[in-house]
Protein backbone atom coordinates (compact mmCIF):
# COMPACT_ATOMS: atom_id res chain seq x y z
CA UNK A 1 0.00 0.00 0.00
CA UNK A 2 2.81 2.58 0.87
CA UNK A 3 5.08 0.95 -1.60
CA UNK A 4 4.75 4.06 -3.95
CA UNK A 5 7.02 6.76 -2.81
CA UNK A 6 9.88 5.36 -0.87
CA UNK A 7 10.74 8.59 0.74
CA UNK A 8 6.69 8.87 2.45
CA UNK A 9 8.30 8.09 5.90
CA UNK A 10 5.19 6.02 7.70
CA UNK A 11 3.63 7.74 10.91
CA UNK A 12 2.51 6.45 14.32
CA UNK A 13 -0.29 8.21 15.78
CA UNK A 14 -3.00 8.18 19.37
CA UNK A 15 -6.48 7.97 17.64
CA UNK A 16 -8.97 8.93 20.17
CA UNK A 17 -12.26 7.84 19.07
CA UNK A 18 -15.93 7.57 19.93
CA UNK A 19 -17.23 3.99 20.43
CA UNK A 20 -20.92 3.76 20.95
CA UNK A 21 -22.28 -0.01 20.76
CA UNK A 22 -25.85 1.19 19.30
CA UNK A 23 -28.74 4.44 20.23
CA UNK A 24 -29.67 3.70 23.15
CA UNK A 25 -26.21 3.15 25.10
CA UNK A 26 -24.32 6.17 25.59
CA UNK A 27 -20.56 5.90 24.37
CA UNK A 28 -17.44 7.35 24.59
CA UNK A 29 -14.06 8.09 23.46
CA UNK A 30 -11.29 5.08 23.37
CA UNK A 31 -7.54 5.61 22.47
CA UNK A 32 -6.23 3.57 19.86
CA UNK A 33 -2.46 3.37 18.59
CA UNK A 34 -1.68 3.16 14.57
CA UNK A 35 1.83 2.27 13.34
CA UNK A 36 2.99 2.71 10.22
CA UNK A 37 0.76 4.81 8.23
CA UNK A 38 1.67 6.03 4.90
CA UNK A 39 1.18 9.80 4.76
CA UNK A 40 0.14 9.01 1.21
CA UNK A 41 -2.93 7.01 2.67
CA UNK A 42 -6.20 8.85 2.97
CA UNK A 43 -8.04 8.76 5.86
CA UNK A 44 -10.65 6.29 6.30
CA UNK A 45 -7.87 3.64 4.67
CA UNK A 46 -6.09 4.50 7.95
CA UNK A 47 -9.28 3.49 9.85
CA UNK A 48 -9.02 0.73 8.03
CA UNK A 49 -5.52 -0.45 9.15
CA UNK A 50 -7.30 0.32 12.40
CA UNK A 51 -10.51 -2.12 12.05
CA UNK A 52 -7.88 -5.01 10.82
CA UNK A 53 -5.71 -4.39 13.70
CA UNK A 54 -9.07 -5.00 15.96
CA UNK A 55 -10.22 -7.62 13.88
CA UNK A 56 -7.23 -9.44 14.80
CA UNK A 57 -7.11 -8.74 18.30
CA UNK A 58 -10.63 -10.09 18.30
CA UNK A 59 -12.06 -6.74 19.11
CA UNK A 60 -15.33 -4.64 17.50
CA UNK A 61 -14.05 -2.68 14.61
CA UNK A 62 -15.09 0.80 14.33
CA UNK A 63 -18.49 1.79 12.38
CA UNK A 64 -18.40 4.77 10.16
CA UNK A 65 -19.80 5.59 7.12
CA UNK A 66 -18.16 5.71 3.52
CA UNK A 67 -19.11 4.56 -0.11
CA UNK A 68 -17.47 5.95 -2.83
CA UNK A 69 -14.70 7.17 -1.46
CA UNK A 70 -13.76 9.89 -4.34
CA UNK A 71 -15.85 12.61 -2.65
CA UNK A 72 -19.05 12.64 -4.57
CA UNK A 73 -21.44 10.80 -1.91
CA UNK A 74 -21.22 12.41 0.95
CA UNK A 75 -20.90 9.35 3.37
CA UNK A 76 -17.59 9.42 5.24
CA UNK A 77 -19.06 12.00 8.07
CA UNK A 78 -16.31 12.43 10.58
CA UNK A 79 -15.60 15.13 12.55
CA UNK A 80 -11.92 15.20 13.11
CA UNK A 81 -9.93 17.56 15.57
CA UNK A 82 -12.62 19.69 15.81
CA UNK A 83 -13.44 20.08 12.24
CA UNK A 84 -16.11 18.54 9.84
CA UNK A 85 -13.92 16.38 7.64
CA UNK A 86 -10.92 17.60 9.11
CA UNK A 87 -8.52 20.48 9.03
CA UNK A 88 -8.11 20.50 5.40
CA UNK A 89 -10.01 22.85 3.13
CA UNK A 90 -13.02 22.16 0.42
CA UNK A 91 -12.51 18.06 1.12
CA UNK A 92 -14.58 15.18 2.42
CA UNK A 93 -13.08 12.49 4.88
CA UNK A 94 -12.50 10.14 2.02
CA UNK A 95 -10.07 12.77 0.21
CA UNK A 96 -8.26 13.56 3.41
CA UNK A 97 -4.88 12.39 3.42
CA UNK A 98 -2.56 11.07 6.29
CA UNK A 99 0.05 13.56 4.48
CA UNK A 100 -1.94 16.61 6.76
CA UNK A 101 -0.56 14.74 10.14
CA UNK A 102 2.86 14.40 11.54
CA UNK A 103 4.31 11.44 13.02
CA UNK A 104 2.75 11.51 17.16
CA UNK A 105 -0.43 13.48 16.62
CA UNK A 106 -3.00 12.40 18.61
CA UNK A 107 -6.13 12.57 16.87
CA UNK A 108 -9.92 12.96 17.98
CA UNK A 109 -12.28 11.36 16.00
CA UNK A 110 -15.94 11.66 16.41
CA UNK A 111 -19.39 11.34 14.90
CA UNK A 112 -21.74 14.39 13.74
CA UNK A 113 -23.53 15.82 16.66
CA UNK A 114 -26.78 17.36 16.07
CA UNK A 115 -29.58 15.93 17.70
CA UNK A 116 -31.45 15.69 14.19
CA UNK A 117 -28.66 12.96 13.74
CA UNK A 118 -28.75 10.37 16.00
CA UNK A 119 -25.48 8.18 16.41
CA UNK A 120 -26.51 4.31 14.93
CA UNK A 121 -22.92 3.30 16.46
CA UNK A 122 -19.73 4.30 16.73
CA UNK A 123 -18.97 7.15 14.17
CA UNK A 124 -22.25 6.18 11.83
CA UNK A 125 -24.82 8.76 12.10
CA UNK A 126 -28.69 8.68 11.03
CA UNK A 127 -28.74 11.32 8.66
CA UNK A 128 -32.28 10.64 7.06
CA UNK A 129 -33.64 13.78 8.15
CA UNK A 130 -31.88 15.58 5.04
CA UNK A 131 -33.82 12.57 3.17
CA UNK A 132 -37.10 13.68 4.23
CA UNK A 133 -36.33 17.44 3.96
CA UNK A 134 -35.74 16.16 -0.14
CA UNK A 135 -39.24 14.57 0.10
CA UNK A 136 -40.70 17.79 1.65
CA UNK A 137 -40.17 19.62 -1.71
CA UNK A 138 -36.61 18.86 -2.84
CA UNK A 139 -37.54 17.84 -6.54
CA UNK A 140 -39.06 19.26 -9.61
CA UNK A 141 -42.39 17.07 -11.61
CA UNK A 142 -42.17 16.18 -14.78
CA UNK A 143 -44.66 15.24 -16.62
CA UNK A 144 -44.69 12.26 -19.11
CA UNK A 145 -45.86 12.50 -22.68
CA UNK A 146 -43.12 13.32 -25.41
CA UNK A 147 -39.57 14.07 -23.92
CA UNK A 148 -39.17 18.45 -24.61
CA UNK A 149 -36.06 19.60 -25.96
CA UNK A 150 -33.68 20.21 -23.54
CA UNK A 151 -31.97 23.38 -25.68
CA UNK A 152 -35.93 25.18 -26.24
CA UNK A 153 -35.51 26.49 -22.68
CA UNK A 154 -33.08 29.39 -22.37
CA UNK A 155 -31.41 29.62 -19.94
CA UNK A 156 -28.66 32.25 -19.58
CA UNK A 157 -25.33 30.68 -18.71
CA UNK A 158 -24.48 32.51 -15.38
CA UNK A 159 -28.21 31.60 -13.62
CA UNK A 160 -27.45 27.74 -15.22
CA UNK A 161 -23.56 28.20 -12.99
CA UNK A 162 -24.97 29.36 -10.42
CA UNK A 163 -27.55 26.37 -10.12
CA UNK A 164 -24.87 24.31 -10.75
CA UNK A 165 -23.27 24.93 -8.14
CA UNK A 166 -25.93 25.14 -5.68
CA UNK A 167 -26.69 21.49 -7.02
CA UNK A 168 -22.92 20.45 -6.12
CA UNK A 169 -24.10 19.44 -2.68
CA UNK A 170 -23.79 15.65 -1.69
CA UNK A 171 -25.76 16.13 1.27
CA UNK A 172 -22.57 15.32 3.65
CA UNK A 173 -23.98 17.29 6.83
CA UNK A 174 -20.47 18.95 7.08
CA UNK A 175 -22.61 22.11 7.31
CA UNK A 176 -24.65 20.48 10.41
CA UNK A 177 -21.72 18.99 12.15
CA UNK A 178 -19.80 22.41 12.49
CA UNK A 179 -22.46 24.83 12.79
CA UNK A 180 -22.72 26.02 15.95
CA UNK A 181 -26.19 26.01 16.62
CA UNK A 182 -26.69 22.41 14.30
CA UNK A 183 -28.43 24.52 11.54
CA UNK A 184 -29.23 23.16 8.24
CA UNK A 185 -29.77 26.24 6.32
CA UNK A 186 -26.93 25.75 3.93
CA UNK A 187 -28.10 21.89 2.90
CA UNK A 188 -31.48 23.36 2.65
CA UNK A 189 -30.99 26.97 0.75
CA UNK A 190 -28.57 24.91 -1.46
CA UNK A 191 -31.42 23.04 -3.28
CA UNK A 192 -33.38 25.98 -2.87
CA UNK A 193 -31.67 27.90 -4.57
CA UNK A 194 -30.85 25.54 -7.85
CA UNK A 195 -34.32 25.36 -8.51
CA UNK A 196 -35.57 28.57 -7.82
CA UNK A 197 -33.27 29.49 -10.14
CA UNK A 198 -34.19 27.36 -13.19
CA UNK A 199 -37.31 27.41 -15.01
CA UNK A 200 -37.90 23.87 -14.29
CA UNK A 201 -38.63 24.64 -10.96
CA UNK A 202 -40.79 27.57 -11.17
CA UNK A 203 -44.31 25.36 -10.95
CA UNK A 204 -43.44 24.16 -7.36
CA UNK A 205 -41.61 27.25 -6.06
CA UNK A 206 -43.38 28.53 -3.08
CA UNK A 207 -44.89 25.60 -2.05
CA UNK A 208 -41.28 23.99 -1.91
CA UNK A 209 -39.63 26.97 -0.15
CA UNK A 210 -42.61 26.55 2.85
CA UNK A 211 -42.63 22.73 2.82
CA UNK A 212 -38.82 22.12 3.14
CA UNK A 213 -38.43 24.80 5.89
CA UNK A 214 -41.23 23.53 7.51
CA UNK A 215 -39.66 19.92 7.83
CA UNK A 216 -36.19 21.48 8.13
CA UNK A 217 -38.06 22.58 11.81
CA UNK A 218 -39.96 19.82 12.48
CA UNK A 219 -36.61 18.04 12.11
CA UNK A 220 -34.95 20.38 14.99
CA UNK A 221 -32.23 21.63 13.62
CA UNK A 222 -30.94 25.16 14.89
CA UNK A 223 -31.87 28.90 13.73
CA UNK A 224 -28.91 30.32 11.40
CA UNK A 225 -27.16 32.89 13.06
CA UNK A 226 -25.10 33.92 9.74
CA UNK A 227 -22.09 32.78 11.34
CA UNK A 228 -20.43 31.00 8.13
CA UNK A 229 -18.81 27.91 9.38
CA UNK A 230 -20.71 26.00 7.55
CA UNK A 231 -19.84 27.73 3.98
CA UNK A 232 -16.18 27.79 5.64
CA UNK A 233 -16.70 23.57 6.37
CA UNK A 234 -18.64 22.58 3.06
CA UNK A 235 -16.78 20.28 0.64
CA UNK A 236 -18.12 21.75 -2.47
CA UNK A 237 -18.07 24.85 -1.50
CA UNK A 238 -21.76 26.05 -0.94
CA UNK A 239 -21.64 29.74 -0.62
CA UNK A 240 -24.01 31.68 2.55
CA UNK A 241 -25.41 33.68 -0.74
CA UNK A 242 -27.58 30.56 -1.10
CA UNK A 243 -28.97 30.99 2.75
CA UNK A 244 -29.99 34.99 1.80
CA UNK A 245 -31.81 33.20 -1.43
CA UNK A 246 -33.85 30.70 0.72
CA UNK A 247 -34.66 33.68 3.10
CA UNK A 248 -35.76 35.78 0.16
CA UNK A 249 -37.81 32.63 -0.90
CA UNK A 250 -38.97 32.21 2.02
CA UNK A 251 -40.73 35.79 2.86
CA UNK A 252 -41.98 36.17 -0.67
CA UNK A 253 -43.54 32.71 -0.76
CA UNK A 254 -45.21 33.34 3.23
CA UNK A 255 -46.16 36.95 1.34
CA UNK A 256 -47.53 36.11 -1.78
CA UNK A 257 -48.80 32.49 -1.84
CA UNK A 258 -52.07 31.17 -2.03
CA UNK A 259 -51.51 28.78 1.17
CA UNK A 260 -53.47 30.22 3.85
CA UNK A 261 -52.63 26.88 6.11
CA UNK B 1 -51.71 28.45 14.06
CA UNK B 2 -52.79 30.58 10.57
CA UNK B 3 -49.97 31.42 8.03
CA UNK B 4 -48.86 34.18 9.74
CA UNK B 5 -48.44 32.71 12.79
CA UNK B 6 -46.85 29.91 11.12
CA UNK B 7 -44.23 31.71 9.19
CA UNK B 8 -43.01 34.65 12.39
CA UNK B 9 -43.00 31.15 14.05
CA UNK B 10 -40.61 29.68 12.03
CA UNK B 11 -36.72 29.49 12.93
CA UNK B 12 -36.33 31.97 9.19
CA UNK B 13 -39.48 34.15 10.68
CA UNK B 14 -37.97 35.06 13.90
CA UNK B 15 -34.74 35.54 11.99
CA UNK B 16 -36.22 38.37 10.08
CA UNK B 17 -38.10 39.50 13.26
CA UNK B 18 -34.68 39.60 15.35
CA UNK B 19 -32.97 41.35 11.95
CA UNK B 20 -35.80 44.10 11.16
CA UNK B 21 -35.82 44.90 15.33
CA UNK B 22 -31.92 44.91 14.97
CA UNK B 23 -31.85 47.15 12.27
CA UNK B 24 -34.63 49.74 13.31
CA UNK B 25 -32.75 49.67 17.09
CA UNK B 26 -29.20 50.75 14.99
CA UNK B 27 -31.27 53.60 13.21
CA UNK B 28 -32.01 54.99 17.03
CA UNK B 29 -28.78 54.64 18.56
CA UNK B 30 -27.60 56.97 15.51
CA UNK B 31 -30.32 59.50 16.91
CA UNK B 32 -29.00 59.04 20.39
CA UNK B 33 -25.44 59.58 19.64
CA UNK B 34 -26.23 62.66 17.57
CA UNK B 35 -28.21 64.35 20.32
CA UNK B 36 -25.54 63.45 22.93
CA UNK B 37 -22.78 64.77 21.28
CA UNK B 38 -24.38 68.06 22.54
CA UNK B 39 -22.89 66.87 26.05
CA UNK B 40 -19.74 67.78 24.38
CA UNK B 41 -20.79 71.98 24.51
CA UNK B 42 -19.24 73.78 26.75
CA UNK B 43 -22.49 75.67 27.92
CA UNK B 44 -22.78 74.25 31.38
CA UNK B 45 -25.52 71.45 29.67
CA UNK B 46 -28.13 74.22 28.54
CA UNK B 47 -28.55 72.92 25.43
CA UNK B 48 -28.47 69.37 26.25
CA UNK B 49 -31.23 69.86 28.81
CA UNK B 50 -33.29 71.66 25.83
CA UNK B 51 -32.79 68.43 23.50
CA UNK B 52 -33.48 66.41 26.54
CA UNK B 53 -36.93 68.05 27.70
CA UNK B 54 -37.50 68.05 23.67
CA UNK B 55 -37.27 64.13 23.63
CA UNK B 56 -39.33 63.89 27.06
CA UNK B 57 -41.90 65.84 26.33
CA UNK B 58 -42.58 66.16 22.44
CA UNK B 59 -45.99 63.59 21.39
CA UNK B 60 -44.24 62.90 18.60
CA UNK B 61 -40.72 61.69 20.13
CA UNK B 62 -43.02 60.14 23.06
CA UNK B 63 -45.24 57.73 20.38
CA UNK B 64 -41.85 56.72 18.62
CA UNK B 65 -40.40 55.85 22.31
CA UNK B 66 -43.50 52.86 22.21
CA UNK B 67 -41.94 51.69 19.02
CA UNK B 68 -38.50 51.33 20.63
CA UNK B 69 -39.82 49.33 23.56
CA UNK B 70 -41.44 46.95 20.94
CA UNK B 71 -38.29 47.05 19.10
CA UNK B 72 -35.98 45.83 22.18
CA UNK B 73 -38.76 43.74 23.57
CA UNK B 74 -39.30 41.82 20.28
CA UNK B 75 -35.30 41.60 19.60
CA UNK B 76 -34.83 40.40 22.96
CA UNK B 77 -37.60 37.63 23.04
CA UNK B 78 -36.36 36.40 19.88
CA UNK B 79 -33.39 36.14 20.90
CA UNK B 80 -34.22 34.18 23.77
CA UNK B 81 -36.65 31.62 21.27
CA UNK B 82 -33.63 31.28 18.58
CA UNK B 83 -30.91 30.43 21.66
CA UNK B 84 -33.15 28.19 23.33
CA UNK B 85 -33.75 26.32 19.81
CA UNK B 86 -30.06 26.28 19.01
CA UNK B 87 -28.80 24.98 22.46
CA UNK B 88 -31.40 22.00 22.05
CA UNK B 89 -30.59 21.34 18.56
CA UNK B 90 -26.97 20.18 19.92
CA UNK B 91 -27.47 18.30 23.55
CA UNK B 92 -24.67 16.03 23.25
CA UNK B 93 -21.71 18.37 22.85
CA UNK B 94 -18.16 17.81 21.22
CA UNK B 95 -15.39 16.67 22.94
CA UNK B 96 -13.25 18.68 20.34
CA UNK B 97 -14.76 21.93 18.53
CA UNK B 98 -12.88 23.83 16.68
CA UNK B 99 -15.24 26.89 15.72
CA UNK B 100 -12.56 29.51 16.23
CA UNK B 101 -10.79 27.98 13.02
CA UNK B 102 -13.48 28.34 9.95
CA UNK B 103 -15.65 31.40 12.06
CA UNK B 104 -15.00 34.88 13.51
CA UNK B 105 -15.69 35.26 17.47
CA UNK B 106 -18.12 38.16 17.41
CA UNK B 107 -20.60 35.94 15.17
CA UNK B 108 -20.67 33.07 17.85
CA UNK B 109 -21.08 35.48 20.60
CA UNK B 110 -24.38 37.27 19.65
CA UNK B 111 -26.16 36.18 22.60
CA UNK B 112 -23.54 36.85 25.44
CA UNK B 113 -22.27 40.66 23.80
CA UNK B 114 -26.21 41.16 23.78
CA UNK B 115 -26.82 40.15 27.54
CA UNK B 116 -24.36 42.69 28.32
CA UNK B 117 -26.14 44.95 26.63
CA UNK B 118 -29.08 44.53 28.31
CA UNK B 119 -27.64 44.49 31.73
CA UNK B 120 -25.98 48.19 30.79
CA UNK B 121 -29.46 49.12 29.23
CA UNK B 122 -31.57 48.23 32.78
CA UNK B 123 -28.54 50.47 34.49
CA UNK B 124 -28.73 53.22 32.10
CA UNK B 125 -32.53 53.57 31.92
CA UNK B 126 -32.81 53.47 35.45
CA UNK B 127 -30.43 55.89 36.18
CA UNK B 128 -31.11 58.80 33.27
CA UNK B 129 -34.44 57.50 31.68
CA UNK B 130 -36.35 56.70 34.66
CA UNK B 131 -34.94 59.41 37.22
CA UNK B 132 -35.42 62.34 34.44
CA UNK B 133 -38.88 60.89 33.58
CA UNK B 134 -40.05 59.88 37.05
CA UNK B 135 -37.93 61.44 39.47
CA UNK B 136 -37.31 64.81 40.42
CA UNK B 137 -34.39 66.77 39.45
CA UNK B 138 -33.14 70.29 40.00
CA UNK B 139 -33.99 72.62 37.44
CA UNK B 140 -30.83 74.50 35.59
CA UNK B 141 -30.77 78.02 34.47
CA UNK B 142 -34.13 77.85 31.97
CA UNK B 143 -36.29 75.90 34.26
CA UNK B 144 -35.82 72.81 32.31
CA UNK B 145 -34.60 69.41 34.16
CA UNK B 146 -30.81 69.25 34.73
CA UNK B 147 -30.51 66.11 33.73
CA UNK B 148 -27.12 67.19 32.25
CA UNK B 149 -26.00 67.52 36.05
CA UNK B 150 -26.94 64.16 36.58
CA UNK B 151 -24.83 62.66 33.52
CA UNK B 152 -21.71 64.52 34.61
CA UNK B 153 -21.64 63.53 38.46
CA UNK B 154 -22.71 59.73 36.99
CA UNK B 155 -19.47 60.22 34.56
CA UNK B 156 -17.18 60.99 37.67
CA UNK B 157 -17.99 57.67 39.32
CA UNK B 158 -15.27 55.08 38.49
CA UNK B 159 -17.59 51.92 38.07
CA UNK B 160 -20.20 53.78 35.76
CA UNK B 161 -17.79 54.75 33.23
CA UNK B 162 -16.25 51.39 33.39
CA UNK B 163 -19.77 49.79 32.53
CA UNK B 164 -20.22 51.91 29.56
CA UNK B 165 -17.20 51.62 27.99
CA UNK B 166 -17.52 47.62 28.72
CA UNK B 167 -21.05 47.59 27.17
CA UNK B 168 -20.14 50.13 24.63
CA UNK B 169 -16.88 46.89 23.14
CA UNK B 170 -19.73 44.92 23.35
CA UNK B 171 -21.99 47.22 21.64
CA UNK B 172 -19.68 47.02 18.53
CA UNK B 173 -19.10 44.00 18.84
CA UNK B 174 -22.56 43.13 18.54
CA UNK B 175 -22.97 45.34 15.52
CA UNK B 176 -19.86 44.25 13.81
CA UNK B 177 -21.34 41.31 12.99
CA UNK B 178 -25.02 42.27 13.57
CA UNK B 179 -24.63 44.81 11.22
CA UNK B 180 -24.22 42.65 7.82
CA UNK B 181 -25.75 39.47 9.18
CA UNK B 182 -29.13 41.63 9.51
CA UNK B 183 -29.13 42.36 5.57
CA UNK B 184 -28.17 38.38 5.02
CA UNK B 185 -31.02 37.37 7.39
CA UNK B 186 -33.47 39.89 5.05
CA UNK B 187 -31.80 38.27 1.74
CA UNK B 188 -30.16 41.34 1.09
CA UNK B 189 -26.61 39.55 -0.13
CA UNK B 190 -25.70 40.09 -3.78
CA UNK B 191 -22.37 39.81 -4.83
CA UNK B 192 -22.30 43.64 -6.26
CA UNK B 193 -23.26 45.06 -2.54
CA UNK B 194 -22.22 42.98 -0.06
CA UNK B 195 -19.28 44.26 0.53
CA UNK B 196 -20.61 47.78 0.74
CA UNK B 197 -22.82 46.64 3.38
CA UNK B 198 -19.98 44.78 5.26
CA UNK B 199 -17.97 47.86 5.52
CA UNK B 200 -20.46 50.20 6.28
CA UNK B 201 -21.10 47.71 8.87
CA UNK B 202 -17.84 47.66 10.25
CA UNK B 203 -17.33 51.64 10.08
CA UNK B 204 -20.92 52.13 11.94
CA UNK B 205 -20.29 49.26 14.74
CA UNK B 206 -16.73 51.41 15.80
CA UNK B 207 -18.18 55.01 14.94
CA UNK B 208 -20.98 54.31 17.10
CA UNK B 209 -19.53 52.23 19.96
CA UNK B 210 -16.38 55.38 19.99
CA UNK B 211 -18.90 57.89 20.06
CA UNK B 212 -21.30 56.75 22.83
CA UNK B 213 -17.78 55.64 24.76
CA UNK B 214 -16.21 58.80 24.44
CA UNK B 215 -18.77 60.49 26.35
CA UNK B 216 -18.13 58.75 29.90
CA UNK B 217 -14.41 59.16 29.23
CA UNK B 218 -14.53 62.54 28.22
CA UNK B 219 -16.07 63.46 31.89
CA UNK B 220 -14.07 61.53 33.79
CA UNK B 221 -10.15 62.31 32.41
CA UNK B 222 -11.40 65.48 31.16
CA UNK B 223 -13.74 67.77 32.81
CA UNK B 224 -14.60 69.03 36.46
CA UNK B 225 -17.12 67.72 38.59
CA UNK B 226 -19.38 70.29 36.72
CA UNK B 227 -18.54 69.29 33.29
CA UNK B 228 -16.41 71.98 32.58
CA UNK B 229 -13.22 71.32 30.74
CA UNK B 230 -10.08 71.10 33.32
CA UNK B 231 -7.77 74.28 32.42
CA UNK B 232 -4.77 72.25 32.37
CA UNK B 233 -6.00 70.52 29.37
CA UNK B 234 -4.39 70.42 25.70
CA UNK B 235 -5.03 72.90 23.79
CA UNK B 236 -6.85 70.90 21.02
CA UNK B 237 -9.37 69.91 23.23
CA UNK B 238 -10.21 73.03 23.85
CA UNK B 239 -10.67 73.26 19.92
CA UNK B 240 -12.32 70.58 19.90
CA UNK B 241 -15.05 71.43 22.62
CA UNK B 242 -15.15 75.05 20.68
CA UNK B 243 -16.51 73.32 17.77
CA UNK B 244 -19.07 72.00 19.40
CA UNK B 245 -20.40 74.98 20.41
C1 LIG C 1 -30.76 44.30 24.56
C2 LIG C 1 -30.08 43.28 24.43
C3 LIG C 1 -29.77 42.59 23.14
C4 LIG C 1 -29.71 41.25 23.02
C5 LIG C 1 -29.96 40.24 24.12
C6 LIG C 1 -29.38 40.94 21.64
C7 LIG C 1 -29.19 39.67 21.14
C8 LIG C 1 -29.02 39.35 19.83
C9 LIG C 1 -28.89 38.03 19.31
C10 LIG C 1 -28.87 36.74 20.13
C11 LIG C 1 -28.77 38.11 17.98
C12 LIG C 1 -28.71 36.92 17.07
C13 LIG C 1 -27.49 36.76 16.35
C14 LIG C 1 -27.76 36.68 14.90
O1 LIG C 1 -28.88 36.33 14.51
O2 LIG C 1 -26.87 36.96 14.14
C15 LIG C 1 -28.82 39.49 17.64
C16 LIG C 1 -28.75 39.97 16.37
C17 LIG C 1 -28.73 41.29 16.08
N1 LIG C 1 -28.77 42.34 16.96
FE1 LIG C 1 -29.00 42.22 18.93
N2 LIG C 1 -29.23 42.08 20.95
C18 LIG C 1 -29.47 43.13 21.83
C19 LIG C 1 -29.41 44.45 21.54
C20 LIG C 1 -29.18 44.94 20.30
C21 LIG C 1 -29.04 46.33 20.00
C22 LIG C 1 -29.10 47.47 21.01
C23 LIG C 1 -28.85 46.40 18.65
C24 LIG C 1 -28.67 47.57 17.75
C25 LIG C 1 -28.73 48.76 18.01
C26 LIG C 1 -28.87 45.06 18.11
C27 LIG C 1 -28.71 44.76 16.78
C28 LIG C 1 -28.71 43.50 16.24
C29 LIG C 1 -28.62 43.18 14.84
C30 LIG C 1 -28.53 44.16 13.68
C31 LIG C 1 -28.66 41.78 14.74
C32 LIG C 1 -28.59 40.97 13.45
C33 LIG C 1 -29.89 40.37 13.09
C34 LIG C 1 -29.69 39.17 12.23
O3 LIG C 1 -28.66 38.51 12.29
O4 LIG C 1 -30.57 38.84 11.48
N3 LIG C 1 -29.05 44.19 19.14
N4 LIG C 1 -28.97 40.24 18.79
S1 LIG D 1 -24.17 22.31 1.87
FE1 LIG D 1 -22.05 21.52 1.74
S2 LIG D 1 -21.66 20.81 3.84
FE2 LIG D 1 -23.88 21.03 3.69
S3 LIG D 1 -24.65 19.02 3.07
FE3 LIG D 1 -24.31 20.17 1.16
S4 LIG D 1 -22.22 19.62 0.55
FE4 LIG D 1 -22.41 19.00 2.69
S1 LIG E 1 -17.01 8.25 0.81
FE1 LIG E 1 -18.21 9.26 -0.74
S2 LIG E 1 -17.73 11.33 -0.35
FE2 LIG E 1 -16.37 10.32 0.98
Amino acid sequence: MAGSNPNAKPMNLTLRVWRQPNRQTEGRIVDYKVKDISPEMSFLEMLDVLNEDLLHQGQDPVAFDHDCREGICGSCDLFINGRSHGPEKGTTTCQLHMRKFKDGDTITIEPWRANSFPVNKDLSVDRSAFDRIIQAGGYVSVNTGGAPDGNEIPIPKDIADRAFEAATCIGCGACVAACKNASAMLFVSAKVSQLALLPQGQVERATRVENMVAQMDIEGFGACTNIGSCAAECPVGISLENIAILNREFLTAKAASNNLA
Amino acid sequence: MNWFTKTFTSSIGRKIIMSLTGLFLCTFLVVHLIGNFQLFKNDDGVAFNVYSHFMGHNPIIRTIEWGLVLGFGFHIYEALMLTTRNKSARSHKYDQFHAEQNSEWTSRNMGILGSIILIFLLVHLYNFFWRARFGTLDPDINKNDDLYKLVVSSFHQWWYVLLYVAAQASLGYHLWHGFRSGFQTLGLNHRKYMPLIKNFGYAFAVIVSAGFASMPLYFFFFTNEKGALLSDMPAVLHQLTLAFN
